[in-house]
């Protein structure tokens, strides 16, 4: 399967990193990771994509590493049409201090316009 | 995940204080007392959240797995959360916290639980004023939540408190409240 996994930096979306590089090990998909704008991340891009980098190696995974830059949301949707991904796969949310799950913008975006089935990983 | 960027400009205030005892639209007698901090305390409200229906938990809680909900009780009954029980009898029937996010003087997080034999009786309001009352003594200023937006009673009734939409950009309002301090007025 062809899997598209947009990270921005947040905290979910490194769980992502770290359970979809690992399925990808377990059932050899064919992984792209979309690197993409999320002002509120507390990390740079550049962090991120040496965090993605030490995964993929770690795991011996060969995939793309891919700096997207505009809206992550219609970005994330408009590679996966264009290129025939078959899944997006994404952050799951967020939890405020007792635990309420909330779900990004991006998340929401990519929910409501994917025509591929859209992961959320928790 | 945070709070709001912004707390309403005008304070709310006036709200009564725990312990109280209200007479619900069903006529029950209900008490809305502060969590004390005892195992028996803590094991009522476990109770309530077992006999909780699935198909009223918000945003993943209260988790129906039970080493979850120990988990979870843990994080809320905390020293620096507050917590408002609803009583019939001996029983919990509804259940107010406010949790920070780090520490006694960031903003505070709230929710509400009713239990389902004892919800539209009015329980829910007179818990969470009752709270916010309870907040205010203690000196918390700042009180926000989040809301299903399809839940449009739920957010008729924080309307009606006093709360306000801070952020309406997502699967999730966000409202919030900015209270008067009542920390001198012990009447």
């Amino acid at each position: 399967m062809k899997v598209l996994l947009g990270i921005g930096g947040s905290d979910d979306s490194v769980r992502a990193l770290e359970r979809v590089v690992a399925r990808t090990a377990e059932v050899g998909d064919d992984l792209t990771v979309a690197i993409v704008e999320n002002p509120r991340s507390p990390r740079s891009r550049e962090e991120i994509a040496e965090r993605t980098r030490a995964e993929l190696d770690d795991a011996g995974i060969d995939a793309e590493i891919r700096q997207v830059e505009g809206d992550p949301g219609s970005e994330l949707v408009d590679i996966a049409e264009r290129e025939e991904f078959d899944e997006i796969a994404l952050g799951g949310g967020q939890t405020s201090p007792m635990g309420k799950i909330n779900v990004g913008s991006i998340a929401e975006f990519v929910l409501l316009n994917a025509h591929t089935s859209v992961k959320l990983v928790r | 995940m945070t709070g709001p960027e912004r707390y309403p400009d005008d304070r709310a205030g006036g709200f009564p204080s725990p312990p109280r005892t209200v007479e619900d639209a069903e006529g029950r007698t209900i008490e809305l007392r502060v969590y004390d901090g005892t195992d028996a305390d803590r094991e009522a409200l476990r109770a309530m959240y077992e006999a909780f229906d699935p198909a009223d938990r918000a945003q993943g809680i209260p988790p129906s797995r039970p080493s979850k909900l120990g988990d979870w009780l843990d994080r809320i009954l905390d020293d620096d959360c507050y917590n408002v029980f609803a009583w019939d009898g001996d029983d919990v029937v509804g259940h107010v916290t406010l949790v920070p996010e780090n520490g006694t003087d960031s903003p505070y997080e709230l929710a509400i639980f009713v239990l389902q034999s004892h919800q539209g009786a009015g329980i829910g309001t007179a818990l969470i004023e009752t709270t916010l009352g309870y907040g205010a003594e203690q000196g918390i200023s700042e009180v926000w939540l989040t809301v299903e937006r399809w839940n449009r009673a739920a957010v008729g009734l924080y309307e009606k408190i006093g709360f306000e939409t801070t952020d309406a950009e997502s699967f999730e309002l966000e409202m919030a409240i900015r209270l008067d301090d009542q920390t001198e007025s012990t009447g």
